[in-house]
């Protein structure tokens, strides 16, 4: 499609729902969102950029080859979960580390959930766009 | 010029990969030899050794390992004759291409075996039984460019498996009828075993394992076609072990299964119709490597026999002639591959006179054909002697089992004339190229193998103490002391020897005459069962691709009508079954925005289905998805409508992507209306809306989802619930899910990826 117009505001539009789609990520654990939902919204974004742009310029922008993307995501995931076991404790077992402050009162604290929940974004991310890269490919 | 040495130099490098795994393969062995060898005054004084881990607790599995007189024996005779096999194949083997891979697959073979006879729990056993069966598959493939040697792993690969899987299921009912599947309280549940009327099927399913696996009739053909395997590996695993598996579990669970008229008859019938059968087939056989595959058959099928008595005698020579057996077995594998590497044939027609320019070769042939015929003062012949006087003692048909034995033992008789006379005497055919004597590393090993056979003959205690005694006693549950000596003075079995002698000899003189006859007699015999076999397989193929034409034909219309047919018949016989009709629903009040989501809901899904125009339909779908996302979000599920909306989203992309190659969306082409489907679709919208309805009728049980709501905030530390399930209460579910995401956009790629090669119809 060759559209002035969604072509300019895709340029904004993209940028903005992928910040977006961290936020949905990041904000997961306490409110709607999480790593499916953000890599699904991250994933329309690049299939916006394709619709404006084409194929290959959603490509160029990606960088990486989306299989790579969805690859890594399970692998992070995968060890998110295996960090457990330096606890001794099962696998896939939510692991926290406060950073500032005490537990009690707040402060920040950083766990492995996190890091398991953004392989699931990049896995749904790079999965997604896989598919619709192949099917625009075979068309 | 640098640039040629260059190349040499590689080349060379090349010509002979793993030539060090191949220079350290025997230490393994040799050390595990020398370890057991450390523990045998231990066993022999009646000493039992068990260590494990658990492993699955809750199935009451564990790694055990359990070694006894019996286990000891096997575990000695795998690592001991590993050492020599593996010193063999380092010089037959020299330079092949992939004899790293070799090394891989036999050590794999041998820590299968060793785990298998040291298995102290019916699972762990079961367990290593299968790593056998895919080592030997590996092996008998090793020649991967030969479509025989495909074919024969392939058969012995699905052969062996089947009786695997028989043997699962007979343990799975042993374990649950002695409460255990820990090999002790096995062995000392015997009675009640036997007592029960779980017995009969228990015993045919682990027979069918182990006859599978020591290729006793009908599951015998694999045997012969395993021969496509390099020569080292049929020394090991077709003589002298793996096909021996199946023989340790008789002999491991005759405490258990054997003492019944049922066992036998089985193992006695089937042991001796093996023998016998091995027997006429073993004398056709111009092949050497074959010939003596027949008599690994005889010789399985007589231990068999043996087994299936339960009177000292009968046992005692199983468990010699096992050990006999292995020493000259692989011995002879071994000469026949020497006389293969150096002429360049098996056929014994071909082969004479090669006596004066291969003396050891044919002086280690002697020595162990010797033991195999049974000749004094070979161990061979104790072996035999022991024979003939546990057949004698067969309690249910000594005359049977007599015969069997003397014809069997007469056509081994026969065949060690074959092997070992026919190749070494006459005259050097014209024909053959000029030969030398192998290389020591091809010879010292059956080498000291038949010398081992001569000193166990002239000094039969260094065997019968250590070894035979403790795994007769492990197999009779009871103390037993057996007596081992070249001399017995002149009895019934000294007679029957020397019957067997003239008989065998008799065969050997009139070989020619014997085979024209066998020719003509058993043209088909012997094959049948594989022809059986290749029609058994072809049915099943057939069958395969018939189903698959009916109910994966590739039309995604016929997949989703057996979906829905095969739905809403489970659907309806479970309503009706539930006894909830009529249905109590009271229609709720629902608000403005909640009548506007079902209206956009039930109107999309209207235009959906009767739309005549694809892009109609696909925009209505849209629609109908956007409804379904509102009704989540009024009803406290913001999470599950997000997704929603955003799968609508993607899904409207991929449709555009794919659009215009669906010949449905050619410009003009319309919906037509099919009643078969709009009956079908209303039907299964009627039965899920009836089922849901059903459901609702029962009070809600809620502790799952009352725990969620509990533990989120203080163990998850989380207030999204949704997420906190998926993240962390259940992130291993969610790991395997994103795994199916990843599989279904990779199978997709393939998809496409092949239609896009074969190109746009």
């Amino acid at each position: 499609m060759n559209s002035l117009i969604l072509q300019t505001a895709t340029r904004v539009l993209v940028a903005l729902i992928l910040v977006f789609s961290v936020y949905m990520l990041l904000r997961g654990h306490n409110y709607p969102g999480g790593g499916f939902i953000a890599g699904l919204i991250a994933a329309s974004a690049f299939a916006l950029f394709a619709i404006a742009w084409g194929m290959e310029a959603a490509q160029r922008a990606l960088r990486v080859p989306p299989g790579n993307l969805a690859m890594s995501g399970v692998l992070i995931s995968a060890l998110s979960g295996m960090l457990a076991a330096f606890k001794g404790e099962a696998p896939f077992s939510g692991q926290w580390f406060q950073l500032i402050g005490d537990k009690n009162s707040g402060g920040i604290s950083i766990s492995n959930v996190l890091i398991f929940d953004i392989g699931v974004y990049l896995a749904v991310l790079g999965a997604v766009l896989t598919l619709i890269f192949a099917l625009e490919e075979a068309g | 010029m640098g640039a040629v040495g260059d190349t040499d130099s590689r080349d060379s490098r090349q010509a002979e990969p793993g030539r060090l795994i191949s220079l350290l393969s025997p230490v393994p062995p040799t050390i595990l030899t020398l370890i057991l060898l450390f523990y045998m005054s231990d066993i022999s004084a009646g000493r039992e050794i068990s260590f494990g881990v658990t492993w699955v607790s809750d199935l009451g599995v564990s790694l055990q390992f359990f070694i006894d007189g019996l286990s000891f024996l096997f575990a000695l005779l795998i690592s001991g004759i590993g050492v020599f096999i593996t010193i063999y194949a380092a010089s037959y083997l020299r330079g092949h291409m992939q004899l790293r891979r070799f090394y891989l697959y036999l050590y794999l073979f041998m820590i299968g075996m060793l785990g298998l006879v040291l298995a102290g729990d019916l699972m762990t056993l079961f367990v290593f039984w299968e790593i056998t069966t895919i080592a030997s598959y590996l092996l008998i493939g090793f020649n991967n460019t030969s479509a025989i040697a495909r074919r024969s792993a392939l058969q012995a690969l699905l052969v062996t498996t089947l009786g695997g899987l028989c043997l699962l299921a007979g343990f799975i009912l042993l374990g649950s009828l002695t409460g255990s599947f820990d090999m002790v309280q096995v062995l000392a549940s015997g009675e009640t075993v036997r007592a029960s009327s779980l017995y009969v099927p228990i015993l045919i399913l682990i027979l069918i394992g182990s006859f599978a696996k020591s290729a006793q009739l009908p599951f015998h053909f694999w045997l012969p076609n395993a021969m496509a395997a390099p020569t080292p590996v049929s020394a090991y695993l077709h003589s002298a072990t793996m096909v021996k598996a199946g023989i340790y579990l008789l002999a491991r669970l005759h405490p258990v299964l054997a003492q019944t008229e049922t066992w036998e008859w089985i193992l006695t019938c089937t042991g001796a119709a093996t023998a016998a059968v091995a027997a006429l087939a073993a004398l056709r056989q111009t092949d050497l490597k074959l010939a003596l595959a027949y008599t690994t058959m005889i010789a399985l099928g007589t231990l068999t026999m043996f087994l299936g008595s339960d009177a000292s005698a009968a046992v005692a020579a199983a468990i010699t002639f096992l050990i006999v057996h292995s020493f000259y077995k692989a011995a002879l594998f071994m000469v026949v591959g020497i006389i293969d590497k150096q002429t360049g044939t098996r056929n014994m027609i071909k082969l004479g006179g090669l006596g004066r320019v291969m003396p050891i070769t044919f002086f280690t042939a002697l020595a162990s054909a010797l033991s195999m015929a049974g000749f004094p003062p070979f161990l061979g012949f104790i072996g035999k002697e022991l024979k003939y006087e546990g057949a004698l003692a067969v309690a249910s048909e000594p005359a049977l089992v007599s015969t069997a034995a003397v014809f069997a033992n007469a056509v081994t008789v026969t065949v060690a004339g074959m092997v070992a006379l026919k190749p070494f005497l006459g005259k050097y055919p014209h024909n053959l190229p000029k030969v030398h004597e192998a290389s020591p590393g091809l010879w010292i090993s059956p080498l000291i193998l038949s010398f081992l056979g001569l000193t166990f003959g002239l000094a039969p205690d260094l065997v019968g103490g250590g070894l035979v005694e403790p795994a007769l006693t492990a197999v009779l549950g009871i103390p037993e002391s057996i007596d081992l000596r070249l001399w017995h003075g002149i009895n019934i079995p000294l007679l029957m020897s020397i019957l067997t002698f003239g008989l065998g000899v008799t065969m050997y003189l009139g070989l020619r005459h014997l085979r024209a006859w066998l020719a003509w007699d058993f043209k088909h015999a012997p094959t049948s069962a594989d022809l059986l076999w290749d029609k058994s397989l072809e049915l099943l193929r057939f069958f395969a691709a018939f189903q698959t034409r009916i109910l994966q034909n590739g039309v995604m219309r016929r997949y989703l009508t057996v979906i829905f047919v095969t739905v809403s018949i489970f659907l309806s016989y479970a309503l009706l079954r539930s006894g909830q009709f009529p249905l109590e629903y009271n229609w709720p009040r629902l608000n403005l925005k909640e009548w506007a989501a079902l209206l956009l809901t039930v109107g999309g899904a209207f235009m959906a289905g009767t739309a005549r125009k694809p892009l109609i339909a696909i925009c209505a779908l849209g629609a109908l998805g956007v409804g379904v996302a509102l009704i989540y979000l009024f009803f406290g599920a913001p999470d599950v409508a997000i997704t929603q909306l955003l799968v609508e989203t993607l899904y409207l992309v991929l449709v555009a992507a794919i659009l215009p190659r669906l010949p449905v969306f050619s410009p003009g082409r319309k919906i037509r209306f099919r009643p078969r489907d709009a009956l079908l679709g209303g039907m299964v919208g009627l039965l899920v809306t009836l089922s849901i309805l059903a459901v609702l009728q029962t009070p809600f049980d809620s502790p799952t989802s009352d725990f969620f709501e509990q533990a989120a905030v203080p163990e998850a530390h989380g207030r999204n619930i949704v997420n906190v399930i998926l993240v962390d209460f259940r992130a291993l579910d969610t790991f395997g899910e994103i795994i199916v995401v990843f599989t279904a956009a990779v199978a997709a790629v393939t998809l496409l990826g092949h239609q896009l090669r074969r190109g746009p119809q």
